[in-house]
């Protein structure tokens, strides 16, 4: 009796170590889903990611992220960009390969299209159209009660249609959501937990900003669903 | 609660015993200093908002067991009629229930029901998302899936659109004069129909931004690509012949043309048999003319239309009429008349009667007396003071 129960303990102690493997690994490695081969900085200067807007619009927040000005136009640093693309990206990897919420946002109507196309081809949540009050703050009502919230947010684009700042940030940061935004150089970075300094603007540069989103959240995705069937074979041996 | 706390705290530094072992609490000073909570007795605290609940929602396990128990319910209901349960239908039940539970209650549905739960518990909104709790729709965190998820469709068709054309032009057969789609005798859907249709609640930008896409949609010259999907949004309206249809010459066994016709005025309803090859003779309800309509106001009525396609001695007149009162009898017997002439008279003279209204229904009826007044337009007794 004693030794069935012991047994019984034993193979459930094993599958719970396999799951906190699972999920802990990763956590320990810098760059588990090897995204730094995604992109390089000539890629982003090719895209146009650099280009930020006029001298007057820049935001004084920004001024760490530029590199300079010519001719009036902010030059964004594209080894910081990167750098930031680099971290938000793995984090992206991270939240996806857990299975998170992630959700889109971007209140840019050229790009809304786009979006939306990448978010159902990566199996997560876009929010593109008009952003009502409470989504966040007051889920529980303006959806069913027992609703669950995105994990991570992704900016496309900081600002709203009256260049202010999207209430999706305030929001994020009032319910401990974390957030990644693509700040131009009349964005406010503050609030946002992982800021990804570039431009919104181009169709080339967002083309280039879903494309290795999509990518990650993908990657990140089969690589869990590798890691469980691995588990499934072991657990059966 | 007490006890439960101090196990709580006790767990809390059993966690972390090996850095606070300095904190470890003894058992004699486990002595809860707590204060005293005073429970308000006020009732207002104990009523439910019941407004702010919202409508009463039934779990699926409940509204399943109900199921059950009508289906059981029904088999029995057979049985104590004596009829077979196998074939027991919902007319059947209504009728048992309403043999074994008579009721005097004027109301219909204060009645003793049976039905099935689908038409008695509200439909509730399946929950939207799996067992992970992720939604199961893209857009489910806008609010409004469909119908941004529609906006998401149609903008998807105009840009497969615009890059066939662009797939014409490269080629050189771009061609501007492609075949359109028939829009004549339809109407776009209306905001509470296509609120049907998304089982969602839009507003009124909501939908003129919806029309305007599809308009959008039909400028484009290749938009017979997508016609299948427009006319989806479209309604067909009933063709309304407003012209009225000339009544048919008809020939009796003698060989005399005769028509017939009806019309109405007020609440009185007429119906004419004009017979030619007569002499001018009135014959209405069976009695002549001159004894129903004793007032000569009605009787010119009456010779009218006759008198203005002059055609006075040529036609018998068959009437019959009800309704109303005698002025109102003649207006409708006159209304019949001219229909019944349309046949015999040229189409120059179809337009002349016309334009004397001889062939215009009279629209006007009694007007309803409103509470807080003496009749209709009369008012009470004003009083200054």
């Amino acid at each position: 009796m004693m030794k069935r129960s012991l047994h019984v303990c034993n193979k459930t102690r094993d599958i719970i170590s396999a799951t906190e493997k699972i999920l802990n690994f990763p956590l320990t490695q810098p760059d588990y889903f090897h995204l730094s081969e995604l992109f390089t900085i000539k890629d982003l200067f090719e895209a146009r990611v650099h280009l930020g807007h006029k001298k007057g619009c820049r935001h004084r927040l920004m001024e760490p992220y530029l590199f300079g000005s010519r001719l009036d136009t902010d030059i964004i640093d594209l080894e910081q960009t990167a750098e930031h693309l680099q971290r938000a990206l793995n984090f992206t990897a991270h939240v996806a390969y857990r299975g998170g919420i992630i959700l889109f946002v971007s209140r840019r109507r050229q790009f809304g299209h786009l979006i939306e196309t990448t978010a159902r081809e990566c199996g997560e949540y876009a929010h593109t159209r008009y952003w009502k009050g409470g989504l966040l703050t007051n889920a529980s009502i303006q959806y069913s009660p027992g609703v669950r919230l995105p994990d991570l947010i992704l900016f496309f684009s900081t600002l709203n249609n009256v260049f202010q700042q999207h209430v999706g940030i305030r929001d994020a940061a009032k319910m401990n959501i974390p957030t990644m935004g693509i700040v131009d150089s009349n964005c406010n970075p503050s609030l946002i937990t992982y800021p990804v300094p570039g431009n919104d603007d181009t169709p080339v540069a967002m083309e280039m900003y879903c494309r290795l989103f999509k990518m990650t959240i993908n990657r990140a995705k089969d690589k869990r669903r590798q890691m469980e069937l691995l588990k499934g074979i072991s657990a059966s041996v | 609660m007490a006890a439960s706390g101090c196990r709580g705290v006790r767990s809390i530094l059993w966690k972390y015993g090996s850095c606070a072992k300095n904190l470890y609490v003894s058992r004699s000073k486990m002595v809860p200093q707590l204060p005293l909570r005073q429970i308000s007795v006020a009732s207002s605290l104990w009523k439910k908002n019941l407004a702010a609940a919202g409508p009463q929602k039934f779990t699926q396990e409940f509204i399943d067991k109900q199921l059950e128990e009508f289906e059981v319910g029904k088999r029995h209901l057979a049985n104590m009629m004596g009829e077979d349960p196998e074939t027991f239908t919902q007319e059947d039940i209504d009728r048992s229930i309403a043999y074994l539970f008579p009721s005097g209650l004027f109301e219909k549905r204060a009645r003793p029901v049976m039905k099935h739960p689908e038409e008695i518990f509200p439909k509730q909104t399946a929950i939207q998302w799996d067992a992970e709790g992720r939604p199961f729709h893209f857009l489910f965190y806008t609010g409004k899936q469909s119908y941004y998820s529609l906006l998401h469709d149609v903008y998807e068709k105009i840009l497969a659109i615009e890059r066939h054309q662009d797939k014409m032009r490269n080629k050189g057969l771009f061609a501007s004069d492609t075949k359109q789609i028939l829009l004549t005798g339809s109407r776009w859907l209306l905001k509470e129909e296509i609120e049907e249709n998304l089982v969602e609640n839009i507003s009124d930008q909501d939908y003129l931004r919806l029309i305007q896409l599809m308009e959008k949609l039909l400028s484009m010259p290749y938009c017979s690509l997508e016609e299948e999907f427009i006319l989806k949004f479209r309604k067909q309206l009933e063709v309304q012949s407003s012209k009225y249809q000339i009544p048919a010459l008809q020939y009796d066994p003698q060989g005399v043309a005769f028509s017939v016709a009806d019309g109405r005025r007020k609440t009185a309803k007429a119906s004419i048999t004009l017979r030619d090859s007569g002499s001018g003779n009135i014959t209405i309800n069976g009695r002549n003319y001159l004894h129903y309509f004793p007032v000569l106001q009605n009787r010119e009525q009456l010779m009218f239309p006759l008198l203005f396609v002059g055609m006075m001695g040529r036609f018998d007149i068959e009437g019959s009429v009800e309704g109303s009162g005698h002025s109102a009898q003649a207006g409708a017997l006159r209304l019949a008349i001219s229909r019944a002439l349309l046949s015999f008279v040229s189409e120059g003279e179809v337009e002349k009667m016309r334009q004397a209204g001889l062939l215009t229904a009279d629209p006007r009826i009694r007007e309803r007396k409103k509470p807080g007044q003496e009749g209709a337009r009369k008012k009470f007794t004003w009083k200054k003071r």
